[in-house]
C-alpha cells in the first residue's frame, strides 16, 4: 500500500470514530424545571435538549424558534398528542401536565431533530 | 414581504383619549404601518409587516401605555404561518430558478457530449467557477446555515448532507480550477465538477419547493374547519339588531339568523324555525327542519327560514371548536408503527457520513484510476442520494390527510393509536337501544276488526292513553297526531296497574292493555292469537283496544331500528368483520332485531355494568373488539373495547369516552372509519416500505456496490433527483388518501 493510501486510510477511520463521539457519543444535559416554565430555544436543534419536569403539575414550556429552516418549523410532542408552528422569533407556549411519569421524546414535524422530557 | 392585517381585544379602554394613546403608541412600533382602535368594542386593527413586528411587540406597544392586550397566539400563528409560507416558497422559487439555469449553462459546458454544442468561454473553468460560487453560497446558504447550527448542537440532518455534499463537489472543483498543473501532477486529470454541485442544489431546492407545497395539503383539513366559522353574528342586544364580531358574543345573547346566513355559535331556537344544512360540521347530508326548542351548531347553514336562537356555547365551546380541538390532537399524535422510524432516523444521519467516509476510503485505497475522481464522486453521491426525510414524512402526513379526511366525513378519531388499531378490527359489538335503533318506540302496526278502521282503532287508543305517561302511550299519541286526528274527550280514566287502562270514550266503556286486561274483561282473543304471537316474535310489543264486549283493534309498538343499520352492518360483513349485538332487553326482542339485521351473535339481558365484562369476554377470544355504543352509557364498555365508537352528538363525555366519534349518527360511517384506518395504514406501510427500501438499496448502490459486477455507479447528480423525488413521493403518496 502506497504512503497517500496509508494516509487516507488512518484518516479515514478517525473521521469515522470523530463522527460517531462527535454525533452519537454526546451526553444529555439534564435541565430541571423549577419554577413551572421553561424556555427552550430552537436553533439547529432544541436548547436545552433534555428537560426534566415534575408529573401530574402543569408546566409552561416555551418554544421560540431563531432558526428559519423550515424542517425546525413544527414541535410535535406525540406523547402529548401535540403539533405546533413555531413562528418565527415568537413564543409558543405548550403547558403540560403529565400524569405519568417517564421519558418523552419530541421532535420537529420532519423528525430530524430530537428532544426528550422526563416526568419525575 | 406582504404586510398582514390583525385585530385583537384590548381591556381597560374607557375614553375616547385611550383610542389615540393606543393607536399612537402601535404606530410607533417599527414595522407597523397603520393601527386603528375602536372603544366601541374595545379592539385594535393592525397592518404591520410579520417579518419586524412580532405579537411581543404589539403586546407591549399596548402595555406600555398601560393597557392590556388579549392576542390569540392561534390566531397570531395561523397568520404568520401563511405570511411565512408565502415567502418560504417565493424565496425558493427564485433560488430554484437561479441555481438550475446557472447549473444548466455549467452542465452545458462541461457534459462529454453537450460540450461539444456549447460555447468555448462556457467550457472555460474560471466562467465555471463564477457561475456556480452564487449557487453554491446562496442558493444553498440554507443548507450551510441549518448544517452549522444543527453541528453547534452536535446533530446532523439532511441538510449536513447536502452542505457535505455540495462542499465537496465545490471545493475539489474549485481546487482544480486554481490549481491545475497540481492536479495533473499527480496523475488527474484537472475536470471541476461544478455541474454536480449547482445542478444537486437546483434539484434539492425544487424537491423542497414541490415538497413545502405538497405538504401545506397535509393540514387542508384544519384549515377548512377553522374557514367554515362565521365572522359576525346578528345579535338582538336592548331590542337593537347589531353586527358584531363573533368573538364578541357571549353566552345568553339572542341571535339572528336570516336565510342563507352561516349559524354564527351553537344555541338553542326561541323563535321561528328553518331547514339546516347541518353537512359541513356532522357530514349529515340532508337538511335537518329545526323549530323552537331544537339545538343549532355554529358553522353550519340556514336553508330557508329566519329565526332567533339563544347561544349556549361560544368561542372554545362550541361543537367546531371542540372538532377542531380534536383533530388537531389527533394530527398531533404519534402511531405506534412509527417508532421504528423514530429509532432509525435518531442515528440516520451520523452513519450516512460515516458510509461516505468510508466509502471514499474504500475507492481510494482499493478503487481503479483516477481514484481520487471515483472516490469523491461516489462519496458525493452517498451524502446526496441518503433521505430522512422521507422516513420522517412517512407516518404523519399519512395521518394527517387520513384524520382530516375522517373530520371532513363527521367522523373524528381521537388519535393516531385508535386509527392504527382500527384497522386490525375483526369482531364489533353494537349496542341495540339507541345506537342500531331509534331508542324511542313507535307505532308499526295497526289491525282494525269490524267495522272500524286503522285511524278510528288508533284515535280511540290515543284518546285514552293521553292521560297516560307510559312510553308506549307516548308512541301511540304522537303516531295520531302525525295522522291529524282530532281525539275524543275521554272520562273516568283509569289506569289498572300490570294491566293497561281503561276509560268512556264518546259513552262507551273502552279497555287497551294486554292479554291479562283482557282476560280479566272477558274479551275473547283466541281468533287473533296467531296475529299476536308472529308481531311478538317479531319483538313488537301488542296492545288490545276493546270495548266491553268485544276486541276492535290491535296496536303493536316497537323500537324502530335505524335508517341507516342493515346498509351499516352489510358493509361491515363485506369487510369481513363479524358483528354482534349488546343489549339490556329481553332475548325475544333482542332476536327479532338482530334477525331483522342479519346480526347472528347476540347478547341480550346484559345490565349497562355487564357489557364491559362481555367485551372482555370476546377479547378473551382473541379477538379485536371495537364497541359502538352511546358514549354515555356505554362508557364503560367503550373504554374496554379496543377500539370505542361512540354515535356521538358532540358532547365532550362522548368525545372523552371514544376513540372514534361518529357525529353524523350513520351507522354505514363504522365501516367508513374501518376503511379509513385501513387505507391510512396502507398508506403508511407504503410510505414507510418506499422511504426504508429506498435507503437501503440505494445507498449501496451509490456506495458502488454495484461497480464490481456490472461496472455501475450512480452520478451524483441523479443521486439528487433520486432524492428529491423520494420525499416528494411521501408526501404525494399521503395526499393520494384523500381521493382513495
Amino acid at each position: 500500500m502506497t504512503p497517500d493510501k496509508i494516509i487516507v486510510t488512518i484518516v479515514g477511520l478517525a473521521g469515522i470514530a470523530f463522527t460517531y463521539w462527535f454525533f452519537l457519543g454526546k451526553r444529555e444535559k439534564e435541565v430541571a424545571v423549577s419554577d413551572s416554565s421553561v424556555d427552550i430555544i430552537v436553533e439547529g436543534g432544541y436548547s436545552p435538549e433534555t428537560i426534566s419536569i415534575p408529573k401530574e403539575k402543569t408546566t409552561k414550556v416555551n418554544f421560540i424558534r431563531k432558526d428559519p429552516t423550515s424542517c425546525l418549523e413544527e414541535v410535535v410532542l406525540g406523547d402529548f398528542k401535540i403539533r405546533k408552528y413555531l413562528p418565527l422569533n415568537q413564543k409558543v407556549t405548550v403547558e403540560l401536565t403529565p400524569q405519568q411519569t417517564g421519558e418523552f421524546t419530541y421532535s420537529c414535524g420532519m423528525n430530524m431533530y430530537h428532544g426528550k422530557i422526563i416526568v419525575k | 414581504m406582504p404586510q398582514i392585517k390583525k385585530s385583537f381585544s384590548i381591556k381597560g379602554m374607557h375614553c375616547a383619549s385611550c383610542v389615540t394613546i393606543l393607536e399612537r403608541s402601535l404606530k410607533k412600533v417599527d414595522g407597523v404601518a397603520q393601527a386603528t382602535v375602536n372603544l366601541a368594542t374595545e379592539k385594535a386593527t393592525v397592518t404591520y409587516d410579520p417579518q419586524k413586528v412580532t405579537h411581543q411587540h404589539l403586546s407591549s406597544a399596548v402595555s406600555n401605555v398601560g393597557y392590556e392586550a388579549s392576542i390569540s397566539d392561534e390566531m397570531i400563528h395561523e397568520a404568520d404561518e401563511q405570511a411565512e409560507k408565502q415567502k418560504e416558497l417565493k424565496d425558493l422559487k427564485i433560488k430554484v430558478i437561479l441555481s438550475l439555469v446557472l447549473g444548466g449553462l455549467i452542465l452545458w459546458g462541461s457534459f462529454p457530449v453537450l460540450m461539444q454544442t456549447a460555447p468555448t468561454s462556457l467550457q472555460n473553468f474560471w466562467l465555471q467557477l463564477l457561475l456556480a460560487t452564487p449557487v453554491q453560497f446562496w442558493a444553498g446558504y440554507g443548507f450551510y446555515r441549518a448544517a452549522i447550527s444543527a453541528l453547534r448542537h452536535r446533530t446532523a440532518n439532511m441538510d449536513t448532507l447536502v452542505a457535505l455534499g455540495t462542499s465537496v463537489a465545490y471545493g475539489y472543483s474549485t481546487f482544480v480550477t486554481l490549481f491545475p498543473q497540481l492536479v495533473a501532477s499527480i496523475g488527474i486529470s484537472p475536470m471541476p465538477y461544478f455541474d454536480t454541485s449547482a445542478i444537486i442544489i437546483g434539484l434539492i431546492l425544487l424537491g423542497r419547493y414541490f415538497e413545502a407545497r405538497a405538504k401545506a395539503g397535509t393540514s387542508e383539513a384544519i384549515k377548512k374547519l377553522i374557514g367554515m366559522q362565521a365572522k359576525t353574528a346578528c345579535v338582538i342586544r336592548g331590542g337593537k339588531e347589531t353586527d358584531i364580531s363573533i368573538s364578541e358574543v357571549v353566552i345568553g345573547d339572542v341571535i339572528r339568523v336570516r336565510p342563507g346566513e352561516k349559524i354564527p355559535v351553537d344555541g338553542v331556537i326561541v323563535e321561528g324555525e328553518s331547514s339546516i344544512d347541518e353537512s359541513m360540521v356532522t357530514g349529515e347530508s340532508i337538511p335537518a327542519d329545526k323549530t323552537k326548542g331544537d339545538t343549532v351548531v355554529g358553522a353550519t347553514m340556514n336553508k330557508t327560514g329566519s329565526f332567533t336562537f339563544k347561544a349556549t356555547k361560544v368561542g372554545q365551546e362550541t361543537m367546531l371548536a371542540q372538532i377542531i380541538k380534536l383533530v388537531q390532537e389527533a394530527q398531533g399524535s404519534k402511531a405506534p408503527i412509527q417508532r421504528l422510524a423514530d429509532l432509525v432516523s435518531s442515528y440516520f444521519v451520523p452513519i450516512v457520513i460515516m458510509l461516505a467516509v468510508g466509502t471514499f476510503v474504500v475507492w481510494y485505497v482499493f478503487g481503479p484510476t483516477p481514484v481520487l475522481t471515483f472516490a469523491l464522486l461516489n462519496t458525493v453521491a452517498v451524502l446526496i442520494i441518503a433521505c430522512p426525510c422521507a422516513m420522517g414524512l412517512a407516518t404523519p402526513t399519512a395521518i394527517m390527510v387520513g384524520t382530516g379526511k375522517g373530520a371532513e366525513h363527521g367522523i373524528l378519531i381521537k388519535d393516531a393509536e385508535s386509527l392504527e388499531t382500527a384497522h386490525k378490527i375483526n369482531t364489533i359489538i353494537f349496542d341495540k337501544t339507541g345506537t342500531l335503533t331509534n331508542g324511542k318506540p313507535e307505532v308499526t302496526d295497526i289491525i282494525p276488526f269490524g267495522s272500524y278502521s286503522k285511524d278510528e282503532v288508533l284515535k280511540i287508543a290515543a284518546s285514552i292513553e293521553k292521560g297516560s305517561e307510559h312510553s308506549l302511550a307516548e308512541a301511540i299519541v304522537k303516531a295520531s297526531e302525525v295522522k291529524n286526528l282530532s281525539l275524543s274527550r275521554i272520562e273516568k280514566f283509569q289506569a289498572i296497574v300490570g294491566h293497561g287502562v281503561e276509560g268512556v270514550v264518546d259513552g262507551q266503556k273502552i279497555i287497551f292493555g294486554n292479554r291479562r286486561l283482557m282476560d280479566r274483561e272477558g274479551v275473547d282473543i283466541k281468533a287473533v292469537g296467531n296475529q299476536i304471537a308472529t308481531m311478538e316474535s317479531e319483538g313488537k310489543t301488542v296492545m288490545m283496544l276493546g270495548t266491553s264486549k268485544q276486541l276492535i283493534g290491535l296496536i303493536a309498538v316497537a323500537d324502530t331500528i335505524k335508517e341507516s343499520a342493515k346498509a351499516g352492518l352489510a358493509e361491515l360483513q363485506k369487510l369481513g368483520i363479524e358483528v354482534a349485538m349488546i343489549t339490556g332487553d329481553n332475548e325475544r326482542t333482542a332476536n327479532a332485531i338482530a334477525k331483522q339485521l342479519g346480526i347472528s351473535r347476540v347478547f341480550a339481558e346484559v345490565l349497562p355494568d355487564q357489557k364491559e365484562a362481555e367485551v372482555r369476554k370476546i377479547q378473551a377470544e382473541g379477538k379485536k373488539v371495537a364497541m359502538v355504543g352511546d358514549g354515555i352509557n356505554d362508557a364503560p364498555a367503550l373504554a374496554a373495547s379496543d377500539v370505542g365508537i361512540a354515535m356521538g352528538t358532540g358532547t365532550d363525555v362522548a368525545i372523552e369516552a371514544a376513540d372514534i366519534t361518529l357525529i353524523n349518527k350513520d351507522l354505514k360511517s363504522v365501516a367508513t372509519a374501518i376503511a379509513l384506518s385501513k387505507k391510512t395504514m396502507r398508506t403508511i406501510k407504503m410510505n414507510l416500505v418506499w422511504a426504508f427500501g429506498y435507503n437501503i438499496i440505494l445507498i449501496p448502490v451509490a456506495m458502488g456496490a454495484l461497480y464490481p459486477f456490472f461496472h455501475i455507479l450512480l452520478n451524483p447528480i441523479f443521486a439528487s433527483v433520486a432524492m428529491a423525488t423520494s420525499s416528494i413521493s411521501v408526501v404525494t403518496n399521503s395526499l393520494l388518501l384523500k381521493r382513495r
